[in-house]
C-alpha cells in the first residue's frame, strides 16, 4: 500500500495567539510549532499499516521552508520520505489542489489527513482532496482497517458512531481513535539520525488562484470578570441564568 | 441569483440547526436583495421552513438518500444550486454538513468559509467573520469566487422568525453510486447529543468516580441538556468516549455550558470556547476555569448539584 499522510504544521495548543501588522498576520514570536494532533494520530496509524501489513509512507506539507523541522519529525517517527510543496498555504482550496496534483501523479492508494487543523480549523482540505481526485472519503474517521483494496472505517457521528465499508483509493479525515494517545511515538535518537538521511523533496507549486483571502484577525472582546454566586444562594444563580444570561 | 440553504433533517424531522441556517440565509438574502431556497432531503413536512423566511423549498424524496452519504447529498445540493442559480450556499456545522461541504465546494468551484459566526460584513467584496485558532480568535475571510459556500457555526446566529409564503417544489437530482456504504450505526437515540444541545452539562475528575454521574444526568434531564465530560474521565472509562470534549474531543458551541469538577485546562477550554455562557462549579477558587467562566460557584459538587437540581425543578414548575 502506498500511503500519503498530509501534515499540517500548527502552533502548539498552549501558544499565545496574537497578531501583528495591523492584525493581518499571526504573530510567530515565541510560538512552538508541532505536527497537527489529528495528523499525528493518522501518521501513527500509517506506521501501524507499514509494520503490520507492509506499506510505504510518505508525508507531505504545503508550506514554506519553516515547516521542514515538522516534516523531519514525521520522518523520525518513521515515515519513509517527505515532500514539501513550496508555497504559502493561504487558502484551503489551493492547498487541496496542490495536494491533489501530487496524489494524482504519485499513485497513492490511501491518503490520510486530519479532521481539521487546530490553527485555522478549516476542516476542509481532506474532503476537497477527495472531491478533486474523485476518491472515496470518510470524515471524522476513528478506525480504519484495510484488506487488499477493501476498507472498513468508522466515523464519529453526532451521538455515536457509524461503521462503513468502502474501497481504495480512499481519503480520510482522521482523528483520535485511529490510534490512542498511548500509541503516539516520541522520536528516539536512532529515528532522528535516520530522518536526516531520508529524502525530503521540495516541489514547486502548480499555478492556482486562491478562492478565499484572509483579510484580518480579531481577538474576542476581553471577558468580564466572573460573577460569583455563593453556595447558599443558588436561587440567585437560577435567576441570573433566566433574567441576565437568558439561557434557561 | 439566490441564496440556497441545506436544511438538515433526521428521520423526517428538521433539526434545530435547519431553522438556524434558514434564518441566517434569510439575513444574507436581505443583504443581497434576493430570495431563499431551501433544499430538503426526505423531510416529512417542510411547512415550518416558512416561519424562518424560506421562499421556496426543493423537496427531494429519494429512498437512496435515506441514509446519509456525503457524496450523494453533495450531488443533490450541487444540482439544486445550479437550478436556482445560487451565488451563496449555506450549510450548518453538524458532523454531516461538515462532511459534505468540502465535496460541495469542489463541485461548485466555490470558495468555502467554515465556522462562520455572523452575516457578511460586506457583500462587495464578500467578507465573513469566522472562528479560528480553536476559538481564540476570529478571522475575516474574503470569498473571491462567484459561488460562495458558508458553513455556519451552530448557535452563533440563533433563530429569527420571518413568516413567509413558501412555495414547495419536488426536485429529483440524479445521484451516482456512493462508494461508501453503511454497515452499522451505534447511536444513543434517547439522548440529546452534544452537537444539537443548547445546554451541555459536563463533569470532570472532581466527581471522583463513575458511580457519581446520577446527579449529572439528573441535572441534564431537568435542563433538557446533553451530558459531556473531560478527557481523563473518558480515558478512565467512567464515561463513553463520545462525551469527551476539548481539543482532542468534540467541540461544543452551546448556549450554556456547565462545568462541574473540571479544572479548565487549556486543551479542555479549546473545545468549549465557542459556548456562549459558562458556569463553573469547583471546590478550588484558583481553578483556571473561573477565569473564562461567566458564573462561578466555589463549592463541593456533591453539595451544589443536588441543590441546584431542586432549585431548577422549582423554577420550571413556576414557568
Ligand atoms: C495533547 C493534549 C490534549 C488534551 N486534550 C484534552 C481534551 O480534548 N479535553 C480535555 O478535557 N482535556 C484534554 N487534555 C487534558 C487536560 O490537559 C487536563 O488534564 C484535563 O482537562 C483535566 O481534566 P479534569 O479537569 O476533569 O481533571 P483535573 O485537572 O483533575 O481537575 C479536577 C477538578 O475538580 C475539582 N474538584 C475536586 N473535587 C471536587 C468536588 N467535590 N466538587 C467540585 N469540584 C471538585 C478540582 O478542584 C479540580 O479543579 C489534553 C492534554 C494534552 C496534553
Ligand atoms: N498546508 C498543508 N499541508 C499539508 N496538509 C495540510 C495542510 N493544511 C491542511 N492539511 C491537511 O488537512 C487537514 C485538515 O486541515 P484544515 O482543512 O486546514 O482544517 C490537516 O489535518 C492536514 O492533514
Amino acid at each position: 500500500m502506498n500511503i500519503l499522510v498530509c501534515i499540517s504544521h500548527v502552533p502548539d495548543t498552549t501558544s499565545k495567539i496574537n497578531f501583528v501588522d495591523n492584525d493581518t498576520k499571526f504573530d510567530l514570536s515565541g510560538v512552538q510549532f508541532v505536527i497537527n494532533p489529528n495528523d499525528e494520530f493518522g501518521l501513527t496509524r500509517a506506521m501501524w499499516f507499514k509494520e503490520k501489513q507492509g506499506a510505504k509512507v510518505t508525508v507531505i506539507n504545503v508550506g514554506g521552508a519553516e515547516t521542514e523541522p515538522t516534516l523531519r519529525k514525521a520522518l523520525a517517527i518513521g515515515a519513509d520520505e517527505a515532500i514539501r510543496i513550496n508555497t504559502v498555504a493561504s487558502d484551503s482550496f489551493t492547498v487541496a489542489k496542490q495536494l491533489a496534483h501530487v496524489i494524482q501523479n504519485g499513485g497513492y492508494d490511501l491518503v490520510i489527513a486530519g479532521r481539521e487543523s487546530i490553527d485555522y480549523n478549516g476542516g476542509m482540505v481532506p474532503g476537497m482532496i477527495a472531491g478533486l481526485i474523485d476518491a472515496n472519503f470518510v470524515n471524522n474517521c476513528i478506525n480504519l482497517d484495510v484488506d487488499g483494496t477493501s476498507a472498513t472505517a468508522s466515523r464519529e457521528i453526532d451521538g455515536g458512531k457509524e461503521t462503513v465499508s468502502t474501497s481504495l483509493p480512499l481519503v480520510i479525515g482522521g482523528q483520535k481513535g485511529l490510534v490512542e494517545e498511548s500509541d503516539l511515538r516520541i522520536p528516539n535518537m536512532r529515528g532522528i539520525m535516520m530522518a536526516r538521511k531520508k529524502p525530503l523533496n521540495v516541489m514547486e507549486p502548480i499555478d492556482n488562484a486562491a478562492e478565499t483571502t484572509s483579510v484580518k484577525f480579531e481577538k474576542p472582546a476581553v471577558k468580564e470578570a466572573v460573577t460569583m454566586v455563593s453556595v447558599d444562594n443558588l436561587d440567585e444563580l437560577v435567576s441570573l441564568l433566566h433574567n441576565e444570561a437568558k439561557v434557561i | 441569483m439566490s441564496v440556497l440553504v441545506y436544511t438538515e433533517s433526521e428521520q423526517g424531522n428538521f433539526k434545530k440547526t435547519a431553522f438556524e441556517v434558514a434564518s441566517y440565509a434569510k439575513a444574507v438574502a436581505n443583504q443581497l436583495g434576493t430570495t431563499v431556497t431551501a433544499v430538503s432531503i426526505n423531510a416529512n413536512n417542510t411547512s415550518d421552513l416558512g416561519n424562518y423566511g424560506v421562499d421556496k423549498v426543493l423537496n427531494i424524496n429519494n429512498s437512496g438518500l435515506n441514509n446519509f452519504n456525503a457524496k450523494g447529498y453533495a450531488e443533490a445540493i450541487k444540482q439544486a444550486a445550479d437550478q436556482e442559480n445560487a451565488n451563496v450556499v449555506v450549510v450548518s456545522s453538524s458532523a454531516d454538513s461538515k462532511y459534505l461541504a468540502p465535496l460541495l465546494a469542489v463541485s461548485l468551484n466555490a470558495g468555502f468559509a467554515s465556522n462562520v459566526v455572523d452575516v457578511p460584513n460586506n457583500t462587495e467584496p464578500f467578507m465573513v467573520k469566522r472562528s479560528a485558532f480553536t476559538n481564540k480568535a476570529f478571522e475575516f475571510t474574503q470569498i473571491n469566487s462567484e459561488v460562495k459556500l458558508i458553513a455556519l457555526l451552530n448557535n452563533s446566529f440563533g433563530l429569527v422568525e420571518n413568516n413567509t409564503d413558501t412555495l414547495a417544489e419536488d426536485f429529483s437530482p440524479s445521484i451516482s453510486v456512493a462508494g461508501v456504504s453503511i454497515q452499522s450505526v451505534d447511536k444513543a437515540t434517547d439522548k440529546v447529543t452534544i452537537a444539537d444541545a443548547e445546554i451541555v452539562v459536563s463533569a470532570g475528575r472532581g466527581l471522583k468516580g463513575p458511580e457519581n454521574w446520577g446527579m449529572i444526568e439528573e441535572l441534564a434531564d431537568v435542563l433538557g441538556a446533553a451530558t459531556a465530560c473531560s478527557k481523563p474521565v473518558s480515558d478512565l472509562g467512567w464515561r463513553p468516549h463520545g462525551e469527551h470534549v476539548g481539543q482532542t474531543g468534540k467541540p461544543v458551541a452551546s448556549n450554556l455550558y456547565i462545568a462541574i469538577g473540571i479544572s479548565g485546562a487549556i486543551q479542555h477550554l479549546a473545545g468549549i470556547n465557542a459556548s456562549k455562557v459558562k458556569i463553573v462549579i469547583n471546590t478550588d477558587p484558583e481553578a483556571p476555569f473561573f477565569k473564562v467562566a461567566d458564573y462561578g460557584v466555589v463549592g463541593d459538587a456533591f453539595e451544589v448539584v443536588p441543590q441546584l437540581i431542586e432549585k431548577l425543578k422549582t423554577f420550571k414548575t413556576q414557568q
